[in-house]
């Protein structure tokens, strides 16, 4: 077995609409566990697990939390990055569907140790399954004083509110998000400062995805020490992937770091169907790297990633069989990143205009050895200038298959001359 | 449902200006907002009109022009294409006679594209207002298609 179900051990065993299940199996121990202790406890775990953002960047959750920490003002928030909307990725609706009191309590006990005094959760607006499970646990929580005021009777008050997105992926960006939360088009900030600084409404908040919530009751139940045991020395614990594309089994699988993604895709996946061969892998979604077959070896690890300079972590592989043309799936996601680019910079404004122009090219067989040298510088200064992530990491397809398939280019060329 | 009683289940804080428009769209028939409406919903949010117009333009789920009574919004994105979406958007191309971005004559249906719909497990996928449909072939986006006329008539 090359899964490991820690995250999500409840799913599909308990009812996602019942509290009584999620205490029955445990739940809201690690919080009474916490609650127990001194804050700084909660703090020297999560630093001992070595536990990383989930939502695709990896950055170490224990600095976040810190921070927020030391921040003396007297209103401070957590928020929830639950607005899932990068192409292959679904995991996060896996755990609110099947086991949302877990983040609940991720928030909760990060609250405790923070000082945070309210928490939000932002979620796309076409989640309607998980928009509802979140509400209906948010309640329950409630009910049963793990949320509201004086929880476990301590001098301890925190709620949480649900919100929701009108359609916008860039939302899923942490400034923009908070931009949304506060009634504003979704567009990034300049950074410094930061929001476990100045934050949401100004004040200090923390940010995190999902499923970083989720990992935090598991860290405070085992130990940072027993947690960190899991996985590689770079990367902690476990990774929920979001398996897509020409593969037989298509899902969501919970696996320690470490596993290489050719296991993944044979064994939890079943292969690629009607008998075809696999052509490439793009990682971590639209804005991750597409990598060729030879490269399957590689395991699924942070550091491993690092090279991609991408937000590559958030687990998502989509598989592509020898059907696929290279350029009809770089177009679709350039597409999209011109869509949804909040048009605040230049560089991501403008750029993939003219990306998907050059690629158009490619398409039609059109492109000259003027337009690749054009593609490829352009999409270098996209992703060193573009304010944030998303003109950031939009033109790593493209950088990397410019890597891994330079031949599709070349052979695409309708002449070598200049 | 009025404007008025729709957005003042929310505080008349711009905080939640995003929230209600899309509950008041999602509650009209032709899913939009005019510029009267526009007018009303500044002054109880306490924003500029010009801020109202701002987010109906960002937002993909907010608009100021009228769209059908059902808006069909199909994910283009790699996991459903490489399961065969263009053969869903052809399917509801030829079925309604338009393309995506456009409204059928009778005003029962528009088409559009949407960003990934995080249903890439059952791939491919569309949202029709607020419902979404997955493991789609051309068969069952007939019977889909035929199920919301029939609701309709």
């Amino acid at each position: 077995m090359i899964e490991k179900k820690i995250i999500s051990k409840r799913f599909d065993k308990i009812d996602p609409y019942s509290i009584a299940d999620y205490i029955a199996t445990g739940g809201y121990k690690s919080l009474a566990k916490a609650m127990a202790g001194q804050r700084i406890n909660i703090l020297s775990e999560v630093e001992k697990s070595r536990l990383r953002g989930r939502g695709g960047a990896g950055f170490p959750v224990a600095i976040k939390m810190m921070a927020l920490a030391k921040e003396a003002a007297l209103v401070k928030y957590i928020v929830c990055n639950a607005d899932e909307g990068e192409p292959g990725n679904f995991k996060d609706r896996a755990i609110m569907e099947k086991d949302p009191h877990s983040i609940l309590e991720g928030m909760i006990i990060t609250a405790y140790a923070t000082r945070a005094t309210k928490g939000y959760i932002y979620i796309r607006c076409e989640y309607d399954k998980p928009i509802e499970i979140m509400r209906h646990a948010v309640e329950e929580a409630r009910k049963n004083h793990f949320l509201g005021q004086k929880i476990d009777k301590i001098d301890f008050d925190f709620d949480i509110e649900i919100r929701l997105g009108a359609g916008s992926y860039v939302c899923g960006e942490e400034f923009a998000l908070l931009e949304s939360i506060e009634g504003k088009t979704g567009r990034t900030r300049v950074k410094p400062p930061f929001p476990t600084s100045v934050g949401l409404f100004g004040k200090p908040t923390e940010i995190n995805n999902v499923e970083t919530f989720a990992n935090i009751p598991v860290i405070i139940g085992m130990g940072g020490d027993e947690f960190a045991k899991i996985g590689t020395k770079s990367s902690t614990g476990t990774k929920l992937l979001s398996l897509s594309g020409n593969v037989n089994n298509k899902g969501v699988y919970e696996i320690p770091f470490g596993v290489p993604i050719k296991t993944v895709i044979d064994e939890l996946g079943g292969g690629v169907p009607d008998s075809r061969a696999l052509k490439m892998v793009q990682l971590g979604g639209a804005c991750g790297p597409i990598i060729p077959r030879y490269l399957l070896d590689m395991i699924i690890d942070f550091d491993r990633f690092d090279e991609f300079e991408s937000k590559t972590g958030s687990g998502a592989i989509i598989v592509m069989d020898d059907r696929c043309d290279i350029f009809d799936i770089l177009l679709r996601n350039v597409t999209f990143f011109k869509h949804e680019s909040c048009g605040k910079c230049a560089p991501c404004r403008e750029g993939h205009n003219q990306l998907e122009r050059l690629l158009r090219k490619f398409v039609d067989r059109k492109a000259t050895i003027t337009d690749l040298i054009s593609i490829e510088s352009l999409a270098r200064v996209m992703h060193q200038t573009s304010l944030c992530g998303l003109g950031q990491t939009s033109p790593t397809s493209i950088i990397s298959t410019l890597r891994y398939f330079r031949d599709d280019y070349i052979d695409r060329l309708e002449s070598l001359e200049v | 449902m009025t404007l008025e009683s729709m957005i003042q289940k929310y505080p008349a804080s711009p905080e939640y200006l995003v929230e209600a428009l899309r509950d008041y769209q999602m509650a009209k028939n032709d899913h939009s907002v005019t510029e009267s409406e526009i007018v009303k919903i500044a002054k109880y949010f306490n924003v500029t009109e010009s801020k109202v117009c701002s987010v109906v333009s960002f937002y993909s789920f907010l608009s100021e022009k009228p769209k059908g009574r059902y808006v069909i919004r199909i994910c283009r994105d790699v996991p459903c294409f490489v399961n065969k979406s263009e053969s869903i958007l052809k399917t509801l191309e030829t079925r309604l006679g338009i393309k995506p971005g456009e409204t059928t004559p009778d005003g029962l249906f528009t088409l559009e594209y949407t960003g990934c719909l995080g249903q890439c497990d059952h791939a491919p996928a569309f949202r029709i207002n607020d419902m979404t449909y997955v493991d789609l072939t051309p068969d069952k986006v007939k019977a889909i298609l035929s199920e919301y006329r029939e609701e309709k008539s």
